[in-house]
């Protein structure tokens, strides 16, 4: 890798920020249940899933958090979708199938899943 | 490859490393194979964070969570609880002290609320053998914008505009330096980083060449154009082994980008640079000296003039800067000298970096603006004195520095207002002591590391720091005479005045500064012989008191067999027996045994 000008520069510089992307903050999120609950109805799966459409993909700016039990536990494995500005909403339970219907539809293009929304909690709460 | 969702920064600075960041480390990589999350979680390590007194540090995003203390048995869990389940592991966050408050992410510890970092921006927050991540986080921009866009006259303009000022501890202005260099005439220059840290307690550009090496480096090659040098060196002391072993990966890469050696960038702009590692004498870190040693030769300051700017290495005009100097450079050049001057005081511009050291109770590295008070460093940043004492002094600028009692703790800091009051920035190292320091003791110990490292080559300091040693001994164990204090105020003022260079002309600043602030217990130690704070131990008498019982542990456990007494009666000490160990006391189970 030799940087002969400003461009090659820039171009390290991009490359750089999005395989360090996960330490910035991100607004948009993907956030799995991993209680107990949630990874003995193979919420594993869904997260290894999720990681991979992203990649195949290639979406950046996404972060993947993890969240505990939320006590609704005969719908897991639970799988939320926080955008800017708009309300968060649950799905489950999902599948690793689900999943690329859901980052296709609800990540990228902005429509909600309709038939696998448990429930929707508003932003302005 | 699946998406990597988080990163595990882990702090593998000689501070965490020191209280065992690598087993850490080496437990995270297993665990997170045991678990198969080594896909999907990626193991960085990190230069020093600077906040040392919590290490091993490890901040997991995109969280953000700061986990401190963090042990290898503590790692399972981690990686069970926060990386696989996504919920904190709360009982290694930081904890406020006091309220023990518990505090999730980095920004919000109180010890970074006040700082201001500029140049430990990257300082445990890219991984320092990575040359991306560098250039991630603005690297090389400064040194693409000038090699493209300026000429070297321009450079050296706009570092005058700067107000920038030698960090190493002169202060003397960096523009004007380069500016001197750039005007000499010559084809073969060089460029020097004193990276020889001496002072006891400074660890600021151990933490900057170890936690974010291509800065300097960078920094280097924008002063190279500047001057018109294509060769540089780095002198940097052997005890700093991963500090050498960083930058020598970083040239590696530098080089092989392109960003050093031949027609960088494509400008026909060369620079290549050399590490130097010093054997770890003081003296080296004067300029001259470690001139002297690059060159193959015994590290001894000459006179100046001439100046390095007009024969400097090998009699070529050289221009020779500290780490930090160097690493507030790429700043400068990718904001440019106006929004710099914003940050700081009238005549002294940016940032300070600080080591906090001694009886405080967060240990570490602080960068702060120029012109906030020692108070604000040492009470909110700091986070005050170990176990609640009262302060008594902060010695700062390291030998070379004076003590500043509490009386001072509101002056706002800058080089100006430090010498002003006795002391100077020096490299920057902050020591605080409480009220169970001697004061006395404080200069005996700086005079003895001066002593210690004079060169020897010019006769006011190689006597002088000797004979102040003496009789700075003398009184400490008893010895002290009137006009002992006059003695010392005079040979202090002609070794400051004769002396070859720095090391001897500043040496006298702790003695000098200790009378100024704390004259009254260099008058308890000669005249009542007492030392106030019980610290000099000649000066102290352990008495049996009415208290005792007669038990004889204390004469069981006295090594000189200086304690006689009876069974059941009251036990007494010889004190011309007594070697002040104490051990009588620790001993005693009624308290009967005084000290004073």
């Amino acid at each position: 890798m030799a940087i002969k000008s400003l461009e090659d520069l820039r171009k390290i510089k991009a490359q750089a920020n999005q395989d360090t992307e996960a330490r910035h903050n991100n607004e948009t999120q993907i956030i799995i249940g991993m209680g107990t609950c949630g990874i003995a109805a193979g919420a594993r799966n869904v997260m290894t899933a999720v990681l991979e459409e992203l990649q195949k993909r290639n979406l950046h700016n996404v972060a993947v958090l993890q969240t505990g039990c939320i006590g609704m536990c005969q719908k897991e494995p639970l799988l939320d979708v926080v955008r800017p500005g708009e309300d968060r909403v649950t799905y489950g339970p999902v599948t690793p199938t689900d999943v690329p219907r859901i980052i296709a539809e609800h990540l990228v293009n902005g429509n909600v899943v309709e038939d696998l929304v448990v429930a929707k909690i508003s932003n302005k709460a | 490859m699946a998406l990597v969702r988080a990163h595990v920064l882990i702090c593998t600075g000689t501070g965490c490393t020191a209280s065992g960041a690598k087993n850490v480390l080496a437990r995270f990589e297993d665990e997170l194979k045991a678990k198969s999350l080594d896909k999907e979680v990626s193991l960085v390590e990190t230069g020093c964070h600077g906040f040392c007194e919590g290490g091993p540090l490890v901040i997991i995003y995109p969280e953000g969570t700061f986990y401190t203390r963090v042990q290898p048995e503590d790692v399972a869990e981690i990686v069970e609880t926060h990386l696989l389940k996504g919920r904190i592991v709360e009982r290694l966050l930081y904890k406020v002290p006091l309220s023990e408050e518990e505090v999730p992410t980095y920004e919000e510890i109180p010890f970074y609320k006040k700082q201001h970092r500029l140049v430990l921006k990257n300082c445990g927050h890219i991984n320092p053998d990575s040359l991306e991540e560098y250039i991630g986080a603005d690297g090389y921009e400064g040194l693409a914008k000038v090699l493209l866009e300026m000429t070297p006259q321009q450079v050296v303009e706009e570092m005058k505009k700067t107000g920038l000022r030698g960090r190493g501890g002169g202060g003397f202005p960096t523009g004007m330096k380069w500016m001197f260099c750039a005007a000499s005439p010559g084809p073969k220059k060089y460029v020097i980083c004193n990276a020889d840290e001496g002072d006891p307690g400074a660890f600021m550009d151990r933490s900057l060449l170890e936690g974010d090496p291509h800065a300097i480096l960078e920094g280097m090659a924008i002063c190279g154009y500047a001057i018109g040098a294509d060769e540089g060196y780095i002198y940097c002391r052997a005890e700093y082994p991963l500090a050498i072993r960083r930058l020598k990966g970083a040239i590696a890469q530098a080089e092989e980008a392109g960003l050093l050696g031949e027609n960088i960038l494509g400008t026909g702009f060369n620079f290549t640079l050399h590490i130097k590692e010093g054997a770890g004498a003081f003296v080296c870190g004067e300029e001259t000296a470690l001139m002297a040693s690059i060159e193959g030769k015994r590290g001894m300051p000459r006179p100046r003039p001439p100046f390095p700017a007009v024969k400097g290495l090998w009699e070529k005009p050289s221009n020779i800067n500290n780490v930090e100097t160097f690493a507030n450079i790429p700043y400068i050049f990718r904001v440019g000298a106006e929004k710099y001057a914003e940050l700081g005081t009238e005549k002294s511009k940016g940032t300070k970096v600080f080591a906090l050291t001694g009886k405080i109770n967060n240990t570490g590295l602080a960068e702060v603006p120029m012109g906030i008070t020692m108070r604000e460093i040492i009470f909110e940043i700091g986070g005050g004195i170990i176990d609640n004492k009262k302060f008594k002094a902060v010695q700062i600028g390291g030998p070379s520095g004076g003590c500043l009692p509490d009386s001072l703790l509101d002056t706002a800091i800058d080089y100006d207002s430090l010498i002003a009051a006795g002391a100077m920035m020096g490299s920057g190292g902050l020591v605080v002591m409480d009220e169970t320091t001697c004061m006395v003791d404080v200069a005996k110990f700086f005079l003895n590391f001066t002593q210690a490292e004079s060169c020897g080559k010019c006769t006011p300091c190689r006597e002088g720091t000797k004979r102040m040693l003496e009789m700075l001994t003398a009184i400490t164990e008893g010895r002290g005479e009137k006009g002992d204090i006059e003695k010392l105020e005079k040979l202090a003022v002609s070794i400051r005045a004769g002396a070859l260079c720095a090391l001897g002309q500043t040496a006298p600043n702790p003695i000098l500064s200790t009378l100024r602030y704390f004259r009254d217990e260099y008058e308890a130690h000669i005249f009542d012989k007492k030392c106030p704070a019980g610290v000099c131990t000649a000066l102290l008498d352990y008495t049996i008191t009415d208290g005792c019982k007669g038990c004889g542990l204390c004469k069981k456990v006295c090594p000189v067999d200086a304690i006689s007494g009876e069974l059941k009666g009251l036990h007494n000490i010889d004190q011309s027996k007594c070697i002040k160990c104490g051990a009588c006391q620790e001993k005693c189970p009624f308290k009967a045994i005084v000290r004073a």
